[in-house]
């Protein structure tokens, strides 16, 4: 079988769309979100996604199924906040283990059924690992800047369950992402470093950040170089962004980025920013447009997209990414 | 991987990057934010003002350094807390952040906790082979994961690199072992190759710039990616005082050590001049010292050295040059230097040319003496020194005193104010409060000294006798900080409304604050060091000392209220569930071993013996110079006061083994032991006759999952085991004659031999104790008969079992004492007494226990609840105020 080291050589890879948004179309209720398991459940669960891969599994299968149709070569696992860090808003922490190995059980499920369609197009699935509502090297107390409401060991601890979780589950790679503290992240990296030490395997990450707005810098302050070089002391698949902007505004990061990195390159931005109502508007073809401006400098190697895309971005997007050839690195780090 | 070698910066990050390329200008790491290099960054992290800590990192920043190096190795500090909040404060300030942190620090813990607060890649500083492989490779791989780069220092199992070929052997051997073992990314590490001083007229420090040049060029082209690092003033350290010439050498040394390929390194901007600035006969004269280009390079500086502006080292030549000025002149400098040679005489001429002999003291000796003070109060002179001048001062005041005597007329000026001195009851320490005694003194405040162990009576009664400005209390032991409680208690019901000073290594501004001055109507101040009374006694006796006592008095008032308020919600176990929780060792897996010798022993030692035992540490504290020996006797700070006050105490040392001026006894024994009754100890004699029952506290507060609620008894095996287990205690002491032997030096107005004494005595005490310690666990208990450690490993304690005293965290209760008193037969068999406050006399003695389990370890007590205390008086047959007076440090509020 063809590993996505081989893959990710010949050509750019096409990374899935949206979840958030594709599940809205479901319009799910409290009920379903509950289903029948949690109906006695003494929390609200409305909005916690990430137990749809429990209550309504054949939703989340339904989405990976549109964007692998679509053309995504590795989809996202439904587990953004699947850490007991995240769970806490939910009192859900005990099922954290179930969620994430259960979510890419799903995803593993649909990919092998792709791959076997069609085994020239080896298909793969991302564990996503998101940064936590939680911030380590930020105070939420403007009072008290000294403080901190979580702990690099508490992080590290959390994130291990969930890696645990997602490889037993059967993920090729794992996908520390929409980083806006890279505390968070480099707890996360030592996390899966520990994984793969005590389990003696190797499995390919990718880390994307997030670059909060015009001041070209991550939520807790870094430049895009000092991100960089924090998450660098670790072999990548790829490192990249995602979220927050639109394609055209994140360029000029990716830009940064790809000179000064021999890693891969990932993005997937948003379709555009929030119109007044918080909806994204950017169609398909105006992003693929954009993303064809990244094709031509020859800037990616992964692309995909975040908030707001759906299938039809993606189908877009993997058309013209499979026009042009993966990024080769000139950076001189 | 990649086809061709890529090229390979050492990039860091803060919230900004730093690429650090072969073509990168040199890499100036700020030194300022480190607590053992920078008094004043130390006292603020003390006392906890983050606020103008960081804004020494700021103006370091702002300053040009490009990376911040920050160390909180203090003693006194808990370094891991101070670390990670600094740090986390740090992040919070763009215009520090935006720099990488070098996380510096001798201990791996406060290093790791450090690397988990910052987000940025960080440098640690610094791993070596020092203690071995294993640990060596375990620190560079959690390094690694970490995210950070490394400080390599040239240094093996066997010591540091002091010439060239070790600094080849180790450099190769640490890049082989963290590149090929470790996978360490060669870029990421940093060589400290250690840089020595030059031009200390041995001949073997010649080569020591040298050397580091070629090291430093071999590593540049052997050890592909790595780099280079040092701290730079060390090389200049045999002209300190000559700020010119240091400066070249320092610029001198940078400039010929980044040309062979040095990188980065500590230095302070202010010390350095610009290479083409030096004048070029200095330039010449300082290069042929670096580069070690002539046999007579460092004669031919020193005489340079003589005629460049800066301090000169006093030689024959300087001699006649002070004794050419004014008297005034030779008074002044008599004070400030320490010279007594000459103090008669010159203070003689002065009287003959003074009107009056009291002017002598008023107007000569004092215009020194505000020399001194300023110099002291502005940190450019240090206590021992000041401890000198008041030698020269109390010799001249003698001389003139006969003279002021038989011209005294009615009316004649007082000096600044009385002050009295004492240490309180139940407390023997006293060379806090002589040192500070003879710093008021050398200003002119006439002082009281009521000596040691002096009870409240008679302190009220002295200080209404000699109708005294101030009353100075003094204590070393916890039990004393209650004794000034009452004191002023008892001074407030007389009406008095005399300010109190309060002062000793137990006491604090916080202790002070919310115990102390709720008692007393009037003043009450904490005063922490000997430099700080001076000023402080100058306040509270100056006419409009109103506004100085509100302002003190409002410090303290908000001090207490925050601390009384603040909720720390620290959770306590009930003393029952705490039991429950107790620390389970597995006894069927642990043999005690039977002791060799059981029963009480007496031991006498020559004093030869300790030398090797003693830690000089402690030592350098007591004269307030505050680094770890042997470092500290080439700080950049307090180096050249450290070498000298050392070299005093060797003489002295010299003496005491000669004349065999001190005695080591000590009274020893191990006995079989059992935990009975889950906090009590029970000792037996060889037949199971109980002897004595040592009770120990057990740790209350909530633990973190999993960790258990210590005592010490926990480190014993429970009878209803069945194992017979074992525990020793002891008594030493190097005590007795000192004071009689200090007495003969004040006397002779000696402070500073007085204090020399009763400090080296101390230290052999300790000495001794770390000697005997080392004895049981090798022959006289024999668990760890194949023990080798080496002294400075002893320091560490890296040894099996512990041996806690009475008074330390883990055991707080003084009332322990008297059981071991019982048990050994202390009293009688080698004179050590007790105190009511359960001090030892003589001063210079150490007491405590022997646990041997490989698994006791020191830990703190914390606080402690009611419940807790009351079960604790029915054990000891005590009431419960008893026990509340005697534990109350360690009660929870």
């Amino acid at each position: 079988m063809s590993t996505i080291q081989q893959a990710i050589k010949e050509r750019i890879l096409v990374l899935d769309g949206a979840m958030g948004t594709m599940l809205q179309r479901y319009n799910f209720s409290e009920e379903d979100f509950r289903g029948e398991r949690f109906k006695d459940f003494p929390h609200s669960l409305k909005g916690n996604n990430d137990l749809l891969s429990l209550t309504q599994p054949v939703a989340i299968a339904e989405v990976h199924a549109a964007y692998y149709e679509a053309g995504a070569d590795i989809v996202e696992t439904n587990t953004f906040s699947g850490t007991t860090i995240g769970m806490a808003d939910y009192h859900m922490e005990d099922l954290v283990y179930e969620l994430n190995y259960e979510s890419a059980k799903i995803a593993r499920k649909v990919a092998d059924e792709f791959t076997a369609k069609n085994p020239a197009k080896p298909r793969f699935v991302a564990g996503s690992i998101g940064p936590t509502n939680r911030t380590a090297s930020m105070s939420p107390d403007v009072n008290d800047p000294g403080y901190r409401a979580v702990t690099f060991d508490d992080l590290r601890i959390a994130y291990k369950q969930q890696v645990e979780a997602l490889i037993d589950g059967g993920s090729d790679l794992l996908l520390v992402e929409t980083i806006f503290d890279t505390l968070n992240a480099k707890a996360a990296l030592f996390a899966i470093e520990e994984v793969k030490d005590a389990r003696g395997i190797d499995i390919p990450i990718m880390v994307s950040g997030t670059i909060t707005d015009a001041s070209g810098r991550t939520l807790s302050g870094q430049t895009v170089e000092a991100f960089l070089i924090s998450v660098s002391h670790i072999p990548l698949l790829s490192v990249g962004f995602n979220c927050a902007l639109g394609a055209d505004l994140l360029k000029p990061y990716l830009q940064t980025l790809s000179q000064n990195t021999s890693f891969n390159i990932s993005a997937h931005p948003n379709a555009g920013l929030p119109n007044a109502f918080g909806e994204y508007d950017e169609t398909p073809a105006e992003m693929q447009a954009q993303i064809r401006g990244y094709l031509e400098d020859n800037l990616v190697n992964i692309i995909g997209g975040c908030c707001g895309t759906t299938p039809d971005h993606i189908r877009l997007i993997a058309e013209a990414a499979s026009e042009f050839k993966p990024r080769v690195s000139t950076a001189v780090m | 991987m990649a086809v061709a070698e890529p090229r390979r910066n050492l990039v860091l990050s803060g919230l900004e990057p730093l690429i650090i390329t072969p073509e990168s200008v040199f890499v100036n790491i700020g030194e300022r934010t480190n607590v053992t290099g920078s008094r004043k960054f130390l006292r603020l992290i003390k006392e906890e003002k983050y606020d103008e800590a960081l804004s020494i990192a700021k103006e370091q920043v702002e300053g040009g350094a490009q990376i911040i190096d920050i160390n909180m190795d203090e003693g006194m500090l808990d370094g891991e807390y101070a670390m990670v909040k600094f740090l986390n404060l740090i992040a919070a300030e763009p215009d520090i952040a935006r720099v990488p942190i070098m996380i510096d620090s001798s201990k791996w813990h406060i290093i790791e906790e450090g690397l988990k607060v910052a987000q940025g890649k960080c440098v640690v500083n610094s791993i070596s082979l020092k203690e071995g492989e294993e640990q060596f490779i375990h620190h560079a791989k959690l390094i690694k994961r970490y995210g950070a780069a490394a400080i390599v220092m040239a240094f093996d199992e066997v010591g540091q690199a002091d010439n060239f070929e070790r600094r080849v052997e180790i450099c190769q051997r640490s890049y082989d072992i963290l590149v090929n073992k470790v996978d360490f990314a060669p870029q990421d590490i940093i060589f400290d190759l250690n840089i020595f001083p030059v031009a200390t007229g041995m001949e073997e420090h010649r080569l020591n710039a040298l050397d580091f040049f070629k090291g430093t060029a071999w590593v540049r082209e052997n050890l592909p990616h790595a780099h280079i690092s040092g701290g730079v003033s060390n090389v200049s350290f045999s002209f300190r005082g000559n700020d010119t010439v240091r400066e070249a050498m320092h610029s001198v040394f940078l400039y010929h050590a980044i040309k062979a390929g040095m990188t980065m390194g500590i230095v302070n901007p202010e010390m350095l001049t610009i290479y083409d600035d030096i004048p070029k006969d200095l330039l010449e004269h300082v290069e042929d010292v670096i580069l070690n280009r002539r046999d007579d390079a460092t004669e031919r500086l020193l005489d340079l050295a003589e005629n460049v502006k800066g301090d000169v080292k006093s030689n024959e030549k300087a001699i006649q040059e002070w004794r050419s000025g004014t008297f005034q002149e030779r008074i002044t400098h008599a004070l400030v230097k320490g010279v007594d040679e000459f103090i008669v005489e010159d203070v003689e001429e002065a009287r003959l040319a003074a009107t009056k002999p009291i002017e002598v003291i008023e107007i000569n000796l004092m215009a020194g003496m505000n020399v001194v003070g300023d110099l002291f109060g502005s940190g450019k002179m240090f206590l021992p020194q000041v401890v000198k001048s008041a030698r020269v001062m109390k010799r001249a005041v003698a001389y003139l005193l006969p003279y002021i005597e038989e011209s005294k007329q009615a009316g004649d000026k007082e000096g600044n104010g009385k002050i009295l001195m004492a240490t309180v009851k139940g407390d023997v320490h006293d060379i806090g409060k002589n040192i500070v005694s003879v710093v008021l003194a050398c200003n002119n405040y006439e002082i009281i000294d009521l000596g040691v162990m002096v009870a409240p009576e008679k302190i009220i009664a002295a200080a209404i006798e000699h109708n005294v400005d101030i009353i100075g209390l003094s204590g070393l032991i916890t039990p004393s900080l209650d004794e000034m409680v009452f004191l002023a208690k008892e001074l407030d019901k007389k009406g008095s409304k005399i300010p109190i000073m309060i002062g000793g290594a137990t006491t604090s501004r916080a202790h002070t604050a919310v115990k102390i001055a709720p008692q007393y109507k009037s003043t009450v101040v904490h005063v922490n060091d000997a430099s700080r009374a001076v000023t402080v006694a100058g306040n509270l006796l100056d006419q409009n000392s109103e506004a100085y006592t509100a302002g003190i008095r409002e410090d303290y008032d908000a001090f207490r209220e925050s601390f009384l308020n603040r909720s720390r919600d620290k959770n306590f176990l009930s003393i029952e569930d705490a039991r429950k929780n107790k620390m389970q060792l597995d006894w069927n897996e642990f043999t005690p071993v039977k002791p060799k010798v059981i029963g009480e022993q007496i031991i006498e030692v020559d004093l030869d013996v300790l030398v090797p035992y003693i830690d000089w540490t402690p030592f350098f504290q007591t004269w307030e110079l505050f680094g770890k020996y042997p470092a500290i006797l080439t700080d950049e700070v307090v180096g050249e006061q450290a070498t000298a006050v050392f070299a005093d105490a060797q003489e002295m040392l010299k003496v005491i083994l000669a004349e065999k001026k001190l005695q080591a006894k000590g009274i020893y024994g191990v006995f079989p032991a059992n935990q009975v009754n889950d906090d009590d100890i029970e000792l037996t004699d060889e037949n199971g006759k109980p002897l004595q029952t040592f009770l120990t506290l057990r740790q209350q507060s909530q633990k973190t999952k999993g960790a258990p609620n210590i005592a010490l008894a926990d480190f014993i095996a429970p009878k209803d085991n069945g194992v017979v287990d074992y525990m020793g205690a002891f008594c030493v002491t190097t005590g007795f004659g000192v004071d009689e032997w200090a007495a003969e030096f004040e006397k002779d107005f000696d402070d500073y031999n007085s204090i020399m004494v009763k400090a080296l005595a101390d230290r052999f005490a300790e000495a001794f104790a770390e000697y005997l310690h080392e004895k049981v666990r090798k022959e006289i208990w024999g668990y760890a008969a194949d023990e080798t450690l080496t002294n400075a490993e002893l320091i560490k304690e890296t040894y099996a079992g512990i041996r806690p005293a009475p008074g330390y965290p883990a055991c707080p209760d003084h009332l322990e004492k008297p059981t071991i008193w019982k048990l050994l037969n202390v009293e009688k068999e080698i004179g050590v007494t007790l105190t009511e406050s359960m001090a030892m006399w003589p001063a210079s003695s150490v007491s405590g226990y022997y646990f041997g389990n490989p698994k006791a370890r020191y830990f703190g007590l914390g606080k402690i609840k009611e419940d807790q205390v009351i079960d604790y008086a029915k054990r000891r047959s005590i009431s419960t105020d008893k026990a509340t007076k005697w534990l109350s440090p360690n009660i929870a509020d």
